[in-house]
């Protein structure tokens, strides 16, 4: 249980723990820029880079214009040459303009040019609907990305989850799709300062454990899932939740153990159902775990269609922790 | 011309020579079945890549799309791992995982063939920021093909370059046709190079891509202006004798067209040139030829004689470690 270790430091937020990764890795290597719309005079559209334009200067802090198919693209060429690039895409939504340049570029050109070249860099982006910004901004397909071998694929949920696995990411030498929640970047945690604090790539964590059933998710889903299990736990059902924290490399491992033990999962997670994370864990689980399957898998989703604008529907359509709990009960 | 020496115009005609030899075996070695997927010869534009690659210095950098073998061979990759690459060998530059349109070396700064129209626009980009970025004294040559200056990389692409005043020359290899559309059936402004004002960059203008001594000027210069100041866009008017791809039924344009342009060959042009400024060359050029011939049987024979990858080469580099 990694996320409750105590350092008797202050919580801090999602947006300070990206901020002080960033900023400790521009401090601790020269070759770590970061490029993208309004990070720089404006300080970022979530504000995570604000301060860092008078601290860094605009050689390694840089604004770019409205084209990601070239913020993306260009970072992959900076990287293959040596440098270390951390391009921003404002929203997630505005990555399908990218998708080429990632899946072609920032996935492929190791492999296609058989190792010849490293493409150390991050996207950092944000995702998530709730806001009632309609169907096309409102977009959580992280999944999408973890289709392609060649990528890392992050999802972190909370501020110390989200500052050891920047740093990791940037200091790897793969390509990573860093996925921030845009409605999480208030939430607070301990996180250590620790300039040299980093969490391994690939490793999910449970974030609470049970015996009951076991509770797959990321991102926003680690809020309705924790929420979820509070209002078990008053029935005396103890649910642990395995936090997947990245989608590729795909921790299966862990999930494994707790469903041995659980014989029974839900995954919960805020992307649609369709050729989802859920689709997945489900499709292992009945491969890998067969002998130990009490029940189906059930998986919590956004509504299999586009989400409107009017927050009365927009809410109906996303995942919360009441539907959380109505699905753990029907695995039980 | 200041600087060129016999010796150096001479490997200019071998270069040529051998990139049209190497390609006329490939066309052989795809009928027979030995070269699979798409197959893109360079033949006809000769002149444009061993001119241009030629005005770089071993610090610079060249990226290219899929029609890479002519550049490729320029730029010095050894031609027994080039054919090894087409032949799907693990002795291939790229270990038989990328073929054709896929030639790389990283050693030699040749940054690629890509085979999505303009992809490599923005990774020219980047790797010009890098040399900006690090105070280093490089250029970058991008070349695409007329058809990649309609599709949205290329905008985004020589916009950002503007912005940033990055060391690239944008140089269009135009040879009448994406694929087969034509360039005015495509391009509202069919003076490609004149897309450079939009931009605010400086504007390289035309070159005769088919006189393998003037683009070598052309692109000195410009590599001379770039390296100071930021990017050109340039155009090389060129010519492919053979189709977009093998098995192309060129219905798009007419035999008499080939047979003019084909009349205007620039390796016959450069031969012709070259015995008119130094008499009793003709020999020396011959020689040159019969050893490129060799040179062709020799990186075939290599080829056919490696290995295949492996199970371990199939699963390798998918990830860095």
């Amino acid at each position: 249980m990694a996320s409750n270790v105590q350092t008797g430091e202050k919580p801090i937020t999602i947006r300070e723990a990206l901020s002080a990764a960033l900023r400790e890795e521009m401090l601790r290597d020269e070759r770590v820029f970061l490029m993208g719309e309004e990070i720089g005079v404006w300080g970022g559209t979530y504000a995570v880079t604000r301060g860092f334009y008078d601290e860094f200067g605009p050689k390694r802090v840089r604004d770019t214009p409205i084209s990601e198919m070239v913020i993306a693209g260009a970072a992959v060429g900076a990287a293959m040459a040596g440098l270390r690039p951390v391009a921003e895409l404002m929203t997630i939504n505005f990555a399908f303009v990218a998708f080429d340049a990632i899946v072609n570029h920032m996935a492929k050109v190791r492999y296609m040019f058989n190792g010849q070249f490293k493409v150390p860099m991050v996207i950092r982006t944000t995702t998530g609907g709730g806001k009632q910004l309609g169907a096309t901004h409102s977009h959580s397909p992280e999944a999408v990305f973890a289709h392609f071998p060649g990528l890392y694929v992050a999802v972190p949920g909370t501020a110390y989850d989200a500052k050891g696995m920047l740093k990791a990411a940037i200091r790897d030498d793969n390509p990573v799709m860093f996925v921030e929640h845009s409605t999480m970047l208030q939430r607070r945690s301990v996180v250590p300062d620790d300039p040299d604090f980093v969490l391994p790539i690939g490793k999910s964590d449970i974030k609470r454990e049970g015996r009951d059933v076991t509770i797959v998710t990321y991102s926003k889903g680690l809020e309705w899932s924790l929420a979820a299990a509070d209002i078990l736990a008053k029935d005396g059902i103890e649910a642990e939740i395995v936090d997947l924290r990245w989608l590729r490399p795909l921790d299966m491992e862990t999930v494994f153990e707790s469903f041995k033990k659980t014989n029974r999962c839900v995954v919960v997670e805020e992307s649609l159902p369709m050729f989802s994370v859920g689709s997945e864990v489900a499709a292992q689980l009945q491969d890998k775990m067969f002998d130990y399957m009490d029940a189906p898998v059930k998986r919590v989703n956004a509504l299999d269609q586009p989400l409107p604008y009017s927050s009365e529907i927009e809410m109906m359509a996303l995942p919360d922790a009441n539907k959380v709990v109505a699905a753990v009960k029907e695995v039980l | 011309m200041a600087g060129l020496n016999k010796t150096t115009l001479l490997d200019w005609y071998r270069q040529m020579v051998l990139i049209r030899r190497f390609e006329e075996k490939c066309a052989e070695l795809y009928q027979q079945g030995k070269i699979g997927g798409f197959l893109h010869l360079y033949i006809g534009q000769e002149a444009t890549g061993v001119g241009s690659v030629a005005a770089l210095r071993p610090q610079d950098h060249a990226i290219t799309a899929y029609r890479d073998h002519g550049l490729a061979l320029a730029r010095g990759l050894d031609p027994k791992a080039i054919m090894a690459e087409m032949l799907g060998k693990r002795t291939g530059v790229s270990g038989g995982k990328g073929g054709s349109m896929h030639l790389a070396s990283r050693e030699l700064n040749f940054w690629g063939g890509y085979g999505i129209v303009g992809g490599h626009l923005p990774l020219a980009a980047g790797i010009a920021l890098k040399a900006k970025y690090n105070e280093e004294d490089e250029v970058v040559l991008c070349f695409m093909g007329d058809g990649a200056t309609n599709i949205g990389y290329f905008h985004e692409s020589l916009n950002l370059s503007a912005v940033w005043d990055l060391p690239v020359i944008w140089l269009i290899e135009n040879n009448g046709y994406g694929m087969g559309t034509a360039v005015d059936r495509a391009s509202g402004q069919v003076e490609l190079h004149k897309r450079a004002i939009g931009y605010g960059m400086k504007d390289g203008g035309r070159v005769d891509g088919m006189d393998v001594m003037a683009v070598y000027e052309a692109i000195s210069d410009v590599a001379r202006y770039a390296s100071k100041n930021g990017p050109v866009l340039m155009e090389s008017m060129t010519y492919r004798f053979q189709g977009h791809s093998m098995g192309d039924p060129e219905r798009y344009r007419s035999k008499e067209e080939v047979q003019r342009y084909a009349a205007g060959d620039p390796i016959g042009k450069f031969r012709q040139t070259l015995i008119e400024k130094y008499k009793d060359v003709a020999g020396e050029l011959d020689k040159i030829e019969d050893a490129v011939v060799a040179t062709v049987a020799e990186a075939v024979d290599f080829a056919e004689n490696s290995p295949a990858p492996t199970y371990e080469d199939l699963v390798a580099h998918v990830y860095a470690d």
